[in-house]
């Protein structure tokens, strides 16, 4: 078992293309760590660098105490899940699992006792004979989990693991890699895209954008407080909606608290919106034109429309073309559309950032 | 598809019939020579029906040979035909796969030129610079060898391209797998990769083996031995167009077995051979 | 295009193309390098002291009118060979794409022919067609024609273009096949339902759509022709009667074997080297046209 520590990594690639900008992470012992961020943020090349699949170019990569920096892929103790599960095709599941432990010089015995017991907890025994091409999605995904868990690593490598499988499949797995990972106690880092599978799995949740760290934390923490607009919009869905703090109609409610000075963005969650006329103490009251309705049954989102014409707010990934506000609203009470109404959020659910979005201003 | 009505149908069946007889009639026709009487054939008498000689001529070729000149068993030269064509086909597969695998999976100075040094040799076919190279292999004693017939033959730009357009559609996780499970480059090559490239050395060995058997300028060439001919070469050295003591029969029966190998593979691995075919033509 | 993941190593690679390498630089390159420059260089009688001539050699052997006649005899032979056989060929093609009983039988009596080797095409077709002995000189006999291909030199280049065509059928009979297979059958489909009959469906949709298969074939076959019927000129007519066969590479051949001009001879191979370059360049144009089609 082992603690992995990012210290200051850089990548750089000889085109001058830099990568990585710099990351300090700190993975405790145990924990499971996932890294989320849009494609092309540096997550996976982040990842690769940590199993070693890419060289450092700068700072140390540190797993249970050794800088790794110069170690083979093969010497740094980690197992990897690969997104296309990179099983080798010609090998049965069986010699998938065991062709790293032969690699190494394990006696066969060994090989098959752990073999043996990947399979009986990923329930893959009845098909250690078949090759993967004979195995359904499901099943590969956990072949490549087994060839992962027989090495009984320091540190797992997840590289996007379920992007391949369908939804409902996608969901089981992920509950199974996470009941997985407390059983074997093992730390654990993961890349995704997918903001609700980084929310579910993580014990430290790692917010990635242009090769940087946005944010660390606990992912609830991180919902609660994102510290930057791309955090704020990139976790949690529907995206928080951001509003500019200039038009006086936001300036005026805000002012009255007098928290309006520095910030220039405003944020409210879909779910921290009510259908009010009433304006609570120190939140902020907008009138809406309801332009569209998205039912889904337990919930429904009504989108609307500010139709000020105000400076309006640049768009980050995830956003919602400015004046636009999505409200969120139990299935049952949803307004007609074109019809006009006022949405509130209280005071303690406002999200203030600085006006380039990358401070979060306390109240 | 469209349905097409009956007539048309039979039309077809009629027309690929008469295909098959037109590329059949010739072979079926050393195939009945090969089973009669000299004289008969001399006079032009030759019934198109099979004749009562088969094996005693064909005890004959194989194992004696022509009464004439050259007297060299006929298996003797099928098995140096034999020799050639697998050193051809296993020095292409081999002497290729391990230098597309370089091209592909090293980086290092120079790797794109040697890549355009051996894509280059597509345009040096035996043909054009066959008597600088029989003067090359004369200059290194291998006339007469089993090794002149074949090191010339054996460098293939085809056979190279093939791979590495092949290593290049691997999945890159496979080896990043592979080093992770602890594999260098000669467990990869070995474990994996080869492997996986068994399907396409099988088509390729089909082709090359069909070249390699049916090569006929290079070893008439450089074989001056009798017990050195492969049978390409042997055949030609039995007839002689003008001559009516050409022992038709024999040389019949040659045509037959030195058709008979690759005829065979063709036959018995069509899939592999139309795939190896289509695969060396892109 | 290159691989992203790759090994790190310093020497392996190069012992890795070495085995290749060695025999690609000393037998094709030297001597093709021997070739380009002897033809540049003449030789007096004995032997004795070679000069720097420039492209002598090669006007030369444009002056010889048995030269001249062998490039034209050649090109004509490449023509009538690649024509024939591909007219054939497709003919039979299209008959067998279609779901007739038996097509794969079909496929396989088609295609066995690619395995025999030139030399023994050469001899199958002069038992065949021999003045005295063939089975099939007896019905041309006998329809009044003087058949003597040994004698008559149109003869000759005929039985060779048939010969050789014959060789050629089963290949392009495989590649017409997948190419009229790869042809969406809701594309023929469609031009059934616009009203198009059988005959005219195959030259207004199927021939077209099957060009780039028609123009690959065509290089593959002059190439073939070029090179590959020097097995059948030397086991049937071996260049005659007088040199009313000899082509291209069977004179490099011939005058070679008699030992006279070196630079003559080379330069010849350095003709040859040029029409291949050509022709595969040729090639290789098309390959990315075949992809897109």
């Amino acid at each position: 078992m082992a603690n992995v520590t990012l210290r200051n990594v850089r990548k750089t690639y000889p085109g001058g293309f830099e990568a990585i900008k710099g990351v300090d992470v700190d993975v405790g012992d145990g924990q499971f760590c996932v890294l989320v961020g849009p494609s092309g943020c540096g997550k996976s090349t982040l990842l690769r660098m940590v199993a070693g699949l890419e060289t450092v170019t700068g700072g140390e990569i540190d797993i249970g105490g050794r800088v790794v920096n110069q170690v083979e892929p093969a010497d740094r103790d980690i197992a990897m899940v690969f997104q296309n599960y990179a099983l080798y095709p010609h090998m049965s599941v069986y010699n998938n699992m065991a062709y790293g432990l032969r690699n190494r010089g394990m006696a066969e015995a060994e090989i098959k006792t752990r073999v043996e017991e990947a399979a009986r907890i990923l329930e893959l025994a009845p098909m250690l004979e078949r090759k993967p091409r004979q195995l359904s999605g499901g099943q590969r995904q956990r072949v490549a989990m087994g060839r992962a868990i027989v090495r009984q690593p320091k540190v797992f490598l997840f590289d996007e693991p379920l992007s391949n499988l369908d939804a409902k499949l996608r969901i089981a797995m992920r509950v199974e890699i996470r009941k997985l990972q407390r059983r074997l106690n093992t730390t654990s880092i993961y890349v995704t895209h997918d903001q609700l599978e980084a929310m579910t799995l993580a014990d430290i949740l790692v917010v990635m954008n242009g090769g940087q760290v946005e944010q660390i934390g606990n992912p609830l923490a991180i919902y609660e407080k994102p510290a930057t607009t791309f955090v704020a919009s990139f976790i949690g869905a529907p995206p928080m909606n951001l509003m500019s703090t200039q038009p006086d109609e936001i300036k005026s409610q805000l002012g009255s608290n007098g928290r309006a000075t520095e910030a220039g963005i405003l944020g409210i969650r879909p779910e921290d919106f009510v259908i009010t006329d009433q304006t609570p103490t120190g939140g902020v009251a907008l009138p809406l034109a309801v332009e569209a309705i998205e039912r889904v049954g337990a919930e429904t989102f009504v989108y609307g429309s500010r139709q000020q014409d105000e400076e309006r707010v640049a768009a980050n990934p995830g956003e919602l073309p400015p004046g636009d506000v999505i409200v969120r609203v139990p299935g049952t009470e949803a307004p007609a559309i074109g019809q006009k109404i006022r949405v509130a959020a209280v005071r303690e659910k406002l999200h203030l950032f600085s006006g380039d979005g990358r401070t979060r201003i306390e109240v | 598809m469209v349905e097409e009505e009956g007539f048309r149908r039979y039309v077809a069946h009629v027309i690929l019939w008469i295909g098959i007889a037109i590329v059949a009639f010739p072979v079926y026709l050393a195939f009945i020579a090969s089973t009669q009487d000299n004289a008969l054939i001399a006079n032009g008498q030759m019934s198109l029906l099979p004749g009562g000689h088969f094996l005693e001529v064909y005890y004959q070729t194989i194992f004696i040979g022509t009464s004439g000149s050259t007297r060299e068993p006929v298996g003797n030269m099928m098995l140096n035909s034999l020799v050639m064509a697998l050193l051809i086909a296993v020095g292409k597969i081999a002497i290729s796969i391990i230098s597309a695998y370089a091209i592909v999976y090293f980086r290092f100075p120079f790797r794109m030129p040697i890549f355009w040094i051996i894509f280059i040799t597509l345009m040096l076919p035996v043909e054009v610079r066959i008597y600088p190279t029989y003067k090359i292999v004369a200059d290194l004693h291998m006339l007469d060898s089993y090794a002149g017939l074949s090191l010339p033959l054996i460098a293939s730009a085809t056979a190279t391209l093939l791979f590495r357009q092949f290593f290049m559609t691997v999945p890159d996780e496979l080896l990043e797998a592979s080093r992770i499970d602890g594999a260098g480059p000669f467990r990869f090559f070995w474990d994996t990769l080869l492997p996986l490239s068994r399907t396409n050395m099988a088509a390729l060995f089909v082709i090359l083996f069909i070249l390699g058997w049916n090569q006929y300028l290079w070893p008439l060439l450089i074989t001056t031995r009798d017990d050195m001919q492969t049978i390409q070469v042997g055949i030609r050295k039995m007839i002689t167009t003008t001559d009516a003591l050409t022992e038709w029969p024999v040389v019949m029966a040659t045509a037959v077995l030195a058709m008979l190998p690759p005829v065979f593979v063709v036959v018995v691995m069509q899939k592999l051979f139309v795939r190896g075919l289509v695969e060396t033509e892109k | 295009m290159q691989k992203q993941a790759i090994f790190q190593s310093k020497l392996l690679p190069y012992a890795l193309v070495a085995p290749q390498l060695a025999i690609v630089l000393i037998f094709f390159y030297w001597p093709a390098a021997q070739a380009v420059i002897q033809s540049f260089l003449l030789q007096d009688a004995f032997g004795l002291s070679t000069s720097f001539v420039w492209f002598e050699n090669y006007l030369d052997l444009f002056k010889e009118p048995a030269y001249f006649e062998a490039i034209v005899r050649t090109f004509f032979f490449s023509f009538a060979i690649a024509v024939s056989s591909l007219s054939f060929a497709l003919l039979l093609a299209v008959m067998a794409d279609r779901p007739l009983r038996g097509s794969t039988l079909y496929r396989t009596l088609l295609i066995w022919p690619y395995a025999v080797a030139p030399p023994v095409v050469g001899v199958l077709w002069i038992f065949m067609l021999h003045p005295s002995l063939g089975v099939l000189s007896r019905y041309l006999r006998a329809g009044g024609v003087d058949w003597n291909p040994l004698l008559d030199g149109n003869q000759a280049a005929l039985l060779i273009i048939l010969a050789a065509a014959w060789k050629q059928i089963s290949y392009n009979f495989l590649f017409f096949l997948a190419g009229l297979q790869s042809i969406p059958k809701s594309v023929i489909e469609a031009a059934a339902i616009d009203g198009a009959r059988p005959m005219r469906r195959f030259w207004t949709v199927i021939f077209p759509l099957l060009s780039p298969t028609i123009f690959f074939l065509l290089v593959v076959n002059i190439v073939y022709a070029f090179f590959d019927t020097f097995g059948i000129i030397d086991t049937m007519t071996r260049g005659g009667p007088g040199t009313s066969t000899v082509t291209l590479v069977y004179k490099v051949y011939t005058d070679g074997l008699l030992g006279g001009n070196l630079g003559s001879s080379a330069a010849q191979s350095v003709i040859l080297m040029v029409i291949v370059i050509v022709l595969t360049g040729i090639q290789f144009r098309f390959v990315e046209r075949k992809v897109t089609y």
